[in-house]
């Protein structure tokens, strides 16, 4: 995935459809003058110490020992125990194997629903053809209708083919992602200019090389952004991938569940898995963080 | 699904192709745009729009998750059995409650939090991604965590209310205590979240509104109340809805919360997710956890419902006046 250009941010009008301002650079519009006070900040520092405690409580668990967990007045310094725990977490909870997993998952998913959405998207943008209205009303109308209701027939479905306890049970269900769909043609209606479609079909290309060496490279900051998002919330997602998966082959979330479930009793044995789980997605938010703050404000749905 | 090709061409295109090419280029024009949808149905269809519809039918057949291929048929034995036993409806509750308790702060922060981080400042990108950290964190982490902080004996939160003199809340075994817990990781996690879709929504009410109301002399909470409020309608319904939907499947943070499929010892946390859940794969019957999986789809549609009827019959109210 390269990386999102400084387009995602400029244009948040693009999927609402209405003209708005740009989000967040730039100076300032003629007009609207408001000043942040004192107040304001006060409250937001707050805010973002409250965001940010439980993942400094998490470091700060992660690297005492059990006892020091149990002293009053707790301690809230960060102790030497991190490497330790996290040693403990590999051996007793086989963390480095869901690790992979989650890996092998979430990156299928992500490369899987960025391809499939935006051939998809592109197709339901620019090209005409016979029950286009239909199905793209059919592909939006179940976004609101969450997965989780439809679990039982995809259980008794990967039952069938055997897929219980392997990785392609979570991967295949993951690329189906009406709302990558939605999100890239509202990118590319807006993006990319018919005229540019016409003046290559004049030329003679066909439509597959119009899509590689046109519409690609033109929704390529989209394609980062959905990326992102997605990537994130495969791997946090947690109902399918408990249900469909086992102790024997897990991502990270249900390797963290048998931890909480028992498995360990050691508090900070259990939070050093919890850091070990959350690390990557924090690594991903720190280096792209603008990018997904753009995504969302375009008007990503929960996931 | 109509994934084959119809025999007529599509309607004419803007520039027409080349017509010497001959037939069967111009068949496969009207034909491609279904292959650039190929790899997306087939998957939405096999493992999205499938299994939804597919759970009514499940839900009138005794299934057990030993044996899924085998389907006895029940009619509508699986929902008498679920509206005659008392978790169904104490787990209704809960999610009722825990919902309340979870959406209802969650937004209100995220509209003041929205508020502030539209104003002009210092750092101005930095606070809106840090709001948005919690939303990095996977139910799993967070819920671990939370559960960590909400100990009874050694628990952070137990303490620093013991420094303001109230006694340790058992927040795992107290009904209101717990549901407290589990709807604190669900605000926790989304509040920024929220603020920035609400941000999305501020940023494109007109200035002019703001400008004209300033010169009428209205204060900024005056401002905010009749001019950022209104143009945030729509995305507040949106917001609504949404978080209605979220809160109605709730199934991780009650099941980590100490670990158990049954929501706390007396099922004081236990949602309609999570009992779905133990149903269906604590007792193996996925014939019932369909049917709550349906009940919980008309529940999504009968609030959903609500709600746009709510705010269609409010704006129709406003625009008469």
């Amino acid at each position: 995935m390269t990386a999102p250009g400084p387009t995602v941010t400029r244009d948040p009008a693009r999927t609402g459809g209405t003209p708005g301002p740009t989000v967040s650079r730039g100076p300032s519009r003629a007009g609207r003058t408001l000043h942040a006070g004192p107040l304001a900040y006060g409250i937001l520092v707050v805010a973002v110490l409250f965001s940010a405690f439980p993942f400094y409580w998490t470091i700060v668990a992660a690297s005492r020992s059990n006892a020091d967990l149990a002293k009053v007045p707790p301690t809230l310094l960060p102790g030497p125990n991190l490497i330790r725990n996290f040693e403990a977490v590999l051996e007793e909870a086989d963390i480095g194997k869901a690790l992979l997993n989650s890996l092998i998952v979430s990156g299928s998913i992500t490369l899987g629903t960025v391809l499939c959405c935006t051939l998809a998207g592109f197709a339901f943008a620019k090209l005409r053809f016979r029950g286009r209205g239909a199905l793209l009303a059919i592909t939006v109308g179940t976004m609101m209708i969450p997965p989780q209701l439809g679990v039982i027939p995809l259980f008794m479905l990967i039952a069938e083919l055997g897929w219980v306890n392997q990785l392609q049970a979570v991967i295949l269900p993951g690329l189906v992602s009406a709302f990558g769909v939605f999100f890239m043609r509202q990118y590319l209606m807006q993006s990319l200019p018919d005229e540019l479609i016409e003046a290559a079909r004049v030329d003679g290309a066909s439509t597959a090389r119009i899509f590689w060496s046109i519409v690609v490279p033109i929704a390529r900051p989209g394609m980062a952004v959905l990326g992102l998002l997605t990537f994130m919330a495969a791997w946090n997602d947690f109902f399918w991938p408990v249900v469909a998966l086992t102790s024997s082959e897990p991502t990270v979330q249900v390797a963290l569940r048998q931890l909480g479930g028992g498995y360990v009793h050691d508090q900070s044995v259990i939070m050093a898995g919890t850091l070990l789980g959350t690390l990557p997605v924090l690594l991903v938010f720190g280096l792209l963080g603008r990018q997904i703050v753009g995504g969302i404000m375009q008007g990503a749905v929960k996931g | 699904m109509t994934l084959t090709a119809p025999e007529t061409p599509a309607p004419p295109k803007p520039v027409p192709p080349p017509a010497r090419r001959g037939s069967a280029r111009r068949a496969w024009q009207s034909f491609s745009p279904y292959a650039y949808l190929a790899p997306f149905f087939t998957l939405f269809v096999a493992f999205g729009l499938f299994p939804l519809l597919y759970t009514a039918f499940v839900s009138l057949y005794r299934v057990e998750l030993q044996t899924p291929g085998d389907m006895e048929w029940r009619g509508l034995g699986n929902y008498t059995a679920l509206f005659g036993d008392s978790y169904f409806w104490l787990s209704l509750r809960n999610t009722f409650t825990i919902g309340v308790l979870s959406t209802v702060p969650q937004l209100v922060m995220a509209l003041g939090l929205a508020h502030l981080l539209n104003y002009k400042m210092r750092g101005r990108t930095f606070l809106r991604t840090a709001v948005l950290l919690p939303y990095a964190t996977s139910v799993a982490a967070a819920t671990l965590v939370f559960a960590q902080l909400f100990g009874r004996d050694f628990g952070l939160i137990n303490y620093a209310l013991g420094l303001v003199g109230i006694d340790p809340v058992d927040w795992q075994n107290g009904t209101v205590a717990s549901q407290i817990a589990v709807s604190t990781v669900v605000v926790w996690r989304w509040t920024g979240y929220n603020a920035l879709i609400y941000l999305a929504g501020m940023q494109s009410i007109p200035h002019e509104l703001y400008e004209a109301a300033a010169m009428d002399g209205a204060s900024r909470w005056r401002q905010f109340f009749h001019v950022t409020l209104p143009g945030l309608r729509p995305t507040i319904l949106f917001t609504v809805i949404v978080s209605t939907i979220g809160a109605t499947q709730l199934f991780g943070e009650p099941l980590l919360l100490e670990g158990s499929v049954s929501g706390g010892i007396s099922h004081q946390y236990q949602t309609l997710g999570l009992y779905m859940y133990e149903q269906g794969w604590g007792f193996f019957h996925l014939g019932r956890a369909a049917a709550i999986a349906w009940v919980m789809f008309l529940l999504i549609v009968v609030l959903v419902g609500a709600n746009a009827l709510i705010a269609r019959r409010r704006s129709r109210k406003e625009a008469g006046r």
